[in-house]
């Protein structure tokens, strides 16, 4: 396990500030899309790109690379956004984000734009393909590992709980799940809406590996996503407890802000707060 | 000079349709109808469910849960268990209208609908919500435009697809009361109001909209609307008289009407939000083939999927803009004069 120093930390602290700007600026040109969950997966992404995994911005078809899959594809714009901030394509093409002809689709496609690895959307679909990827892997004896990031509402789809056994059938210690835990989805709280608890004893039955941590605390979920990696005989999952509209004060755990956009003035209250929140972590706060 | 029967407005005033060319038209997305019809449905019959996999208010089912709450369920992202569960509620004596996005409620769904609703003849009510490109910045894998495709061909099955909020309504209440699988597609985004409470509307009866002698423009959804505007330039630009059909029932499908509209006008353009592939379209033509061969233009999307966009920008890009039609009018009108 690598050390982690706090000043590379804090580092990583900022540039998820740069990734929540990136989502705030994009959905207020785009006009629509969604906010709590792209927020709150910042940090998530952020750590993943900037420092789990293995890959080469400029080189994305890579065959070594690690593959990450992003289940929940209505979350996008975080993953648009880490990865123009990480050197995928230039920061001012988030601006084309949900916009006729762009790479950037409402919901990620992978042949407009490969390196988002599949195309996704339709919920509970990511980690069967995880699962293919990583059984594929194996058979190969190759050493690049799958990430999964999936929402905790796609938990409610069977699809998704067909490929935790089959991960767990294959032994697959190559692949690593996030839950988004938000206790959020469309028409409400999940535990409301389709109750999930006890999520973690449920992957535990399923003979995983599990998990838990404060997925906005940039140190603990690195330090727990290392703990996964050492697991080699079987499938992980993170189960990384977010705050929905993490970083902007007036859409923090409030679920009504899951699939619209901010407006202008908004944006601009979202995009000072967070501006705020860089000087703090600047000030070593 | 026509007859009074023959004038292109007389179809119009019969159907009580409002003045389709005022530019004032009043803009309601289909789906509304969805949401007003259900809670009338569940007042007149108290057996009426309204079931949501995790999309209420996009749905239009936020309504139905406010006035019937104890008809009301909610049961998370789930479009299997939806139809599967709706199966067996039906089967109880319940009429459950179960709703999410039609890409994936038939889309995901498909072989419980064959088997569960269809197969064994339950009385399951899909309302198929977002289909379309019109749903515009979301994308391709939001846009369902195979799901005429996919429920026309189940036995069984009734498929319907209304031209604007008002009759979305009557349709909802319609298909409530007729025993039987149905399939119910709308739309998300507004779109133009011209049909009246006084519309007549009868599962399986095609509507003409519009009177005309030498091409039928054969629609449905919230393109029939582009078919009548298209009609009214045609006649102004080049004095084509087109026949406007609203075939809002794609299953089963007035054959009648079809069969009529290329004996009257012995050319017929199809028009839907839809793939060409497979949809009313194909129906229309499988009805001609076996019975009045007649020239056909279909518009619609050409295999092709959809993309981020807005919708008026992808109904024009995917070509089912007035001028489409208008051009593909033309071409049918052609290839009559000229077989003619
Ligand atoms: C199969 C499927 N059904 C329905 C939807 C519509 N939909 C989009 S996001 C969502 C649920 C949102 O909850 P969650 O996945 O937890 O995301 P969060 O709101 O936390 O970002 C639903 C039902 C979908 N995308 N896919
Ligand atoms: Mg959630």
């Amino acid at each position: 396990m690598q050390t982690l120093s706090a000043a590379r930390v804090n580092e990583l602290r900022l540039k998820a500030n740069d990734v929540r700007q990136g989502i705030i600026r994009s959905l207020v040109a785009a006009g629509s899309g969604h906010s709590a969950g792209p927020l709150d997966m910042a940090d998530v992404f952020t750590a993943l790109y900037g420092y789990l995994l293995r890959h080469d911005p400029a080189n994305p078809e890579w065959t070594e690379r690690d593959r990450l899959l992003l289940s929940c594809g209505h979350i996008a714009p975080v993953r648009y956004s880490a990865m123009a901030n990480f050197g995928y394509f230039p920061v001012e093409e988030l601006l084309t984000l949900r916009k006729f002809g762009s790479r950037l689709q409402g919901h990620p496609e992978r042949v407009r734009l490969p390196a988002v690895e599949t195309t996704s959307g339709p919920l509970g679909e990511g980690l069967a393909q995880g699962v293919g990827m990583a059984l594929g892997a194996k058979m190969d004896h190759k050493d690049f590992h799958v990430w999964v990031v999936t929402s905790d509402a796609e938990h409610q789809c069977g699809l998704h709980w067909e490929a935790v056994m089959t991960g767990a059938k294959f032994a697959l210690g190559n692949l690593t799940a996030i839950i988004d835990r938000n206790f959020i989805q469309i028409d409400g709280s999940t535990e409301e809406v389709m109750p999930l608890e006890p999520l973690a004893d449920k992957y535990r039955a399923f003979n995983w590996e599990v998990l838990e941590c404060d997925g906005n605390d940039m140190a603990a979920f690195i330090e727990t996503a290392e703990r996964a990696l050492e697991v080699k005989n079987k499938p992980q999952v993170i189960v990384a407890k977010t705050l929905a509209g993490k970083g902007v004060s007036f859409m923090e755990g409030d679920y009504t802000w899951h699939g619209k956009p901010p407006n202008a003035q908004q944006a601009d209250e979202a995009l000072h707060e967070l501006q705020a929140e860089r000087e703090r972590i600047l000030a070593g706060a | 000079m026509r007859s009074v029967e023959g004038r292109p407005d007389a179809a119009a005033e019969a159907m009580h349709l409002v003045d389709y060319r005022a530019g004032d038209l009043k803009q309601v997305p289909t789906r509304n109808g969805m949401g007003e019809g259900l809670i009338e449905a569940g007042s007149r019959d108290r057996n009426v469910l309204g079931i949501c996999a995790d999309l209420s208010e996009s749905t239009r089912f936020e309504g139905f849960k406010k006035a019937h709450p104890d008809q009301y369920i909610e049961i998370g992202v789930s479009e299997q268990m939806l139809v599967a569960m709706a199966g067996g509620l039906a089967a109880v004596g319940k009429i459950p209208w179960i709703a999410s996005y039609a890409m994936f409620n038939p889309g995901r769904s498909w072989e419980q609908v064959r088997t569960i609703m269809a197969l064994n003849e339950t009385n399951v009510k899909i309302a198929g919500a977002h289909a379309g490109v019109s749903v515009g910045p979301d994308g391709a894998t939001h846009q369902a435009i195979e799901d005429i495709a996919i429920m026309r061909v189940i036995p069984h099955m009734m498929v319907v697809v209304p031209c604007d909020a008002v009759q979305t309504k009557k349709a909802v209440l319609a298909l409530s009361q007729a025993w039987g699988p149905t399939y119910l597609r709308f739309g998300r985004d507004k779109s133009p109001v011209f049909t009246t409470e006084q519309t007549p509307f009868t599962i399986g009866k095609a509507q003409t909209f519009r009177e005309g002698g030498d091409v039928a423009i054969v629609a449905c959804g919230i393109l029939v609307y582009n078919g009548l505007i298209a009609a009214d330039q045609l006649a102004r630009e080049d004095g084509i008289e087109a026949r406007v059909v609203n075939n809002h029932t794609i299953k089963p499908m007035d054959e009648d009407a079809i069969v009529d509209a290329a004996r009257a006008c012995g050319a017929i353009v199809t028009v839907e939000e839809h793939q060409k592939q497979g949809g009313m379209g194909s129906r229309v033509a499988e009805i001609l083939a076996a019975t009045h061969p007649a020239p056909i233009e279909f518009v619609g999307v050409d295999d092709r999927f959809g993309q981020s966009g807005d919708p008026a920008e992808l109904i024009e890009y995917y070509g089912m803009g007035v001028d489409a039609i208008k051009a593909a009018t033309r071409r049918a009108y052609a290839r009559k004069r000229a077989t003619g």
